[in-house]
């Protein structure tokens, strides 16, 4: 095409950056003059990364973005991994932003859920953090990030710290593409411990003068464990983790995996499983597995994120952790995701609602809460093609006619919980809430958390159900319905098919694996409180004061 | 009886403990005989009027029974049960225990765990703290020992934070709290800035088991651990403290000179600073025998004053 | 006699006393948390089916789910075999 203009993007960037320099000092901008800085790099219409995602946040950068005039700047269209501070909303309530792609919104879930009925929020998907930044590389490529580190030097180079998270990715997507790349920083120094963002791809720097916030998200205090978390937990241990010797992993938060990390060093240490499972994890740095960590199960361990308070911790630990050259901890959402998705054989998580036919989710009609990771982590890689015992194990349980080089290994997908949650809420349901809200929003698709075809097995306090052996619908529903406890779902099973499959193995219980209910005891847990917690690590991990009561 | 339980070697935590479990660790094997047990069933007249549910010992239990050989009446208090909150049986039936004591002249033992009054029968509440006091102050006349045993969920709050004023000793642990008004309740009348009760290392460093230690508020610290609480409370029996004047005299003394040199602090810590405690920043790091060591030398003792 | 349990949110105490009738086992449940009844009735069911002829339990339920219940009733039942338990 003779006479086109093939370099529009970076001339617009040029202009940004102009136009942003005059609040600037060399690539400094103070906060105070950040609401002008905004209005002379946002152009309306304009597809902005927000970052922050469960637990890191760019906090002062979203409440200086929400302040902003509507009449100046407005219709964005918000491409971020959380929406979890109030100011993430109020930008949609004041027309600042219209369009939205996210991944996860826990703390924000009901009000997003209002506003979404209420039409103040145009959605486009809600995606799973993996695949949301799968998009920014092909058609969501924001043309402003506004990024948040622990610190800077002069030339913008980039400290990002334990919660490095998201930035890498989002940087990569923003500053490659001809994108602003804007960072709050905790504070500048002459020389950043380690360089996480080459200062080339930061366009402004704004000292907040306090770190970004920072949500432990990752925190169980173990004094909340249940007796009945506690037998599911030694179910799972001893009815799957030890049968297929599952090494490399992910654990879902939540108490139920918490107490399964607590039980690693005492009940999985009787069952002779030390070295035989659980040595390589896709996981933030839990608390809970502080205990195992120092009984010397886990070999490594890669991370989303870091945890608040973990950090001497990790630094001390750098033989299971990632750490730079400074020593800290190296976290990098993107590469975990796809270490869970990909090198990982087994994902244990828990849900709000499971259905008949086994597809599970978070939402209910009136909480939109997102994905985050775990329909990544819960879900079977169709991509992969290395081998492993637990993964062909699995696919053999799943199909035993294809001939074995031929057939695909599964990844096993364990959903965990009590068959009744908070307020008495049955877990397994005849329809999921998510359908209703699908309808009610005119969805294309439900926000399913893990699909039905994905998931391998179920574990209640009434047992274990391994899908994987079910041959039609009907095994299929029957063992759901033979684990789902006092539900309706469960009432209404039919006895005798339960039986039949409990002669098979396909359901499991307590008993068929030699556990009495009433061992399941408190004191079994490797800790039994924060301070436990921090007594195992030698004082290295400092809870944060809310989780304290000493 | 015990409550179905731990077979496993390991410390029993007195904080996780039932107020059942706790008297089984603290007693003497087999020596506890309940008055009013839950066959009894001797529950709270009021309860039901606001659609509560009764507990059967009314969240706390009496008997007698031996410590470390030792004559004793014991009381525990559920905390998980209405927060061990005082209501009219629950009230009544310490009352009826201090005054069996007094009767019998033996020793009591109170494992505390309670936030106060029970609202839902407050004034019923308030009659037996009043009652309690004055029980305790005439066991304790006629030369016997009141021990108060803290370090359950519920701390020992309002009323309960009088009573345990009124007793001969204190044995305390780390997560066991001891105040009158609770952390909601002065951060509701005196504001965020004055007392942030969302913050909990600072609730503990207030009025924690380790700052009442540290300020002769409680006269022994021990473990989470129900061993340590048994050796403690058979320990604290064998001295004896008769209440008389000149020990009420000595105790307004000691609280007139804390108010003078602690008044202006405005943490915990602080007061540790002024105490002359080396690096007060550690302090809730500590575990119970560094704690020992490091502040045995500069913590205000109660000089046998309460 | 046994007792398990605290009135707690979530939580139940269940008083075991035994009785002389052999063939029966009396269940009173007092609870604040309406209409559960045909849960409670399931879990009981599938409780005496155990044999608990001779016994009558109270129950004080703090909204208790179902699995607690089934559980605390256990170890009332083990304590009343074995009071060493």
């Amino acid at each position: 095409m003779p006479g086109k203009n093939w370099t529009t993007q970076k001339a617009a960037l040029a202009e940004r950056i102009d136009g942003g320099s005059r609040f600037a000092a060399g690539k400094r901008v103070q906060p105070g003059d950040l609401c002008a800085f905004f209005e002379a790099v946002l152009r309306p219409g304009d597809r902005v990364c927000l970052e922050g995602d469960n637990q890191k946040q760019a906090d002062l950068l979203a409440q200086a973005l929400a302040e902003l005039n509507p009449t100046r700047v407005n219709d964005l269209h918000m491409v971020q991994s959380g929406i979890v501070l109030p100011e993430h909303l109020d930008m949609f309530e004041k027309g600042i932003a219209k369009r939205l792609d996210y991944s996860y919104s826990g703390p924000q879930s009901a009000r997003i859920a209002r506003m979404l009925f209420s039409g103040k929020i145009e959605l486009g998907a809600v995606h799973t953090y993996l695949e949301l930044f799968a998009r920014y590389f092909i058609d969501l490529t924001p043309n402003v990030a506004l990024i948040a580190a622990v610190s800077a030097d002069r030339d913008g180079n980039l400290y990002t710290g334990p919660n490095t998270e998201d930035t890498p990715t989002v940087v990569e997507a923003t500053s490659y593409k001809s994108g602003l790349v804007v960072a709050q920083v905790g504070e500048i120094v002459e020389r950043v411990p380690r360089v996480d963002i080459p200062g080339d791809l930061v366009h402004f720097v704004v000292p907040a003068g306090k770190p970004f916030f920072v949500e432990p998200l990752f925190t169980r205090d173990p004094a909340a464990i249940t007796e009945t978390q506690i037998l599911t937990a030694m179910l799972a241990i001893k009815g799957i983790y030890a049968p297929y010797r599952v090494r490399r992993l992910n654990h879902g938060i939540g108490f139920n995996t918490a107490a399964i990390e607590l039980l690693l060093p005492t009940y999985g240490e009787k069952l002779g499983l030390r070295g035989q499972v659980c040595t390589h994890f896709a996981l933030n740095p839990h608390p809970s597995l502080i205990p195992a960590i120092e009984a010397g199960w886990v070999e490594q361990i890669h991370s989303f994120g870091s945890e608040v308070g973990m950090e001497d911790y990790i630094a001390a630990r750098s033989d299971v952790f990632f750490t730079g050259p400074d020593g800290s901890l190296r976290s990098n959402r993107a590469f975990c995701q796809t270490a869970g998705l990909y090198a990982c054989d087994m994902f244990i998580g828990s849900t709000l609602q499971i259905d008949l036919a086994g597809n599970s989710s978070t939402v209910t009609t009136s909480r939109v809460a997102g994905f985050g990771g775990a329909p990544n982590m819960g879900s079977d890689p169709h991509g992969r093609r290395h081998p492993s015992a637990p993964w062909l194990q699995a696919g053999k349980e799943a199909d035993d006619t294809t001939p074995p080089l031929l057939r695909r290994g599964r990844k096993l997908v364990v959903q965990i919980g009590e068959s009744f949650g908070a307020k008495n809420e049955p877990l397994f349901v005849e329809r999921l809430d998510a359908l209703s809200l699908a309808e009610k929003l005119n969805l294309e698709l439900a926000p399913v958390m893990v699909y039905a075809d994905d998931v391998t097995h179920i574990v209640t306090e009434e047992g274990i159900a391994n899908l994987l052996l079910c041959r039609d619908k009907n095994e299929h529903e029957q063992a759901i319905r033979g684990v789902a406890g006092y539900t309706e779902i469960g009432r209404q099973r039919d006895h005798k098919m339960v039986e039949r499959l409990r002669a098979r193995g396909v359901i499991q219980r307590p008993e068929d694996l030699g556990i009495d209910p009433l061992d399941a005891d408190r004191n079994l847990l490797a800790a039994r409180s924060m301070k436990d917690l921090m007594r195992a690590s030698g004082g290295l991990y400092q809870p944060p004061s809310r989780f304290r009561n000493w | 009886m015990s409550q179905a339980a731990t077979t496993t070697q390991r410390r029993v935590s007195w904080f996780e403990a039932t107020a059942r479990q706790r008297l089984a660790a603290l007693l003497d094997p087999g020596s506890f005989t309940e008055f009013l047990g839950p066959a009894a069933r001797e529950i709270s007249p009021h309860l039901a009027l606001f659609g509560l549910p009764a507990q059967f010992d009314d969240g706390i239990v009496i008997g007698q029974a031996k410590l470390g050989g030792h004559e004793v009446f014991a009381a525990a208090q559920e905390g998980r049960f209405m927060g061990g909150a005082f209501g009219e049986v629950h009230g009544a039936k310490l009352v009826g225990l201090l005054r069996a004591a007094k009767a019998a002249s033996r020793d009591a033992v109170l494992l505390l765990d309670t936030g106060g009054v029970r609202l839902q029968e407050a004034n019923a509440g308030e009659l037996a703290i009043s009652e309690i006091i004055r029980a305790i102050v005439d066991l304790r006349a006629e030369g016997n020992s009141v021990i108060g045993l803290i370090g359950g969920r519920a701390g020992c709050f309002g009323g309960g934070g009088i009573i345990a004023g009124c007793c001969t000793r204190l044995i305390v642990s780390e997560p066991g709290r001891i105040s009158v008004s609770g952390p909601e309740v002065i951060e509701t009348n005196r504001g965020v800035e004055e007392f942030d009760s969302q913050d909990r290392a600072f609730v503990w460093r207030t009025m924690g088991g380790k700052h009442r230690y540290l300020t002769g508020g409680a006269d022994c610290f021990v473990d989470d651990d129900t061993t340590a609480f048994r050796a403690a409370a058979i320990e604290t029996l064998a001295g004896r403290t008769p209440l008389t004047v000149s020990v009420l005299e000595a105790e307004q003394a000691r609280l007139k000179a804390r108010l003078k040199r602690f008044g202006a602090a405005k943490d915990g810590s602080e007061v540790w600073q002024a105490l002359g405690v080396t690096n007060p920043a550690s302090v809730p790091g500590m575990d119970t025998e560094e704690f020992l060591n490091a502040t045995k030398a500069v913590r205000e003792s109660a000089d046998d004053a309460r | 006699m046994a007792i398990v349990g605290v009135v707690a949110s979530g939580n139940l105490e269940a008083l075991f006393e035994r009785t002389d009738d052999e063939s029966a086992c009396r269940v009173e449940v007092s609870t604040a948390a309406h209409g559960f009844q045909p849960l409670w009735e399931a879990v009981l069911r599938d409780f005496v089916a155990r044999g608990t002829g001779g016994l009558r339990i109270s129950i004080n339920d703090g909204g208790a789910r179902p699995d607690m219940v089934a559980l605390r009733l256990a170890q009332g039942l083990r304590l009343m075999q074995d009071p060493e338990a």
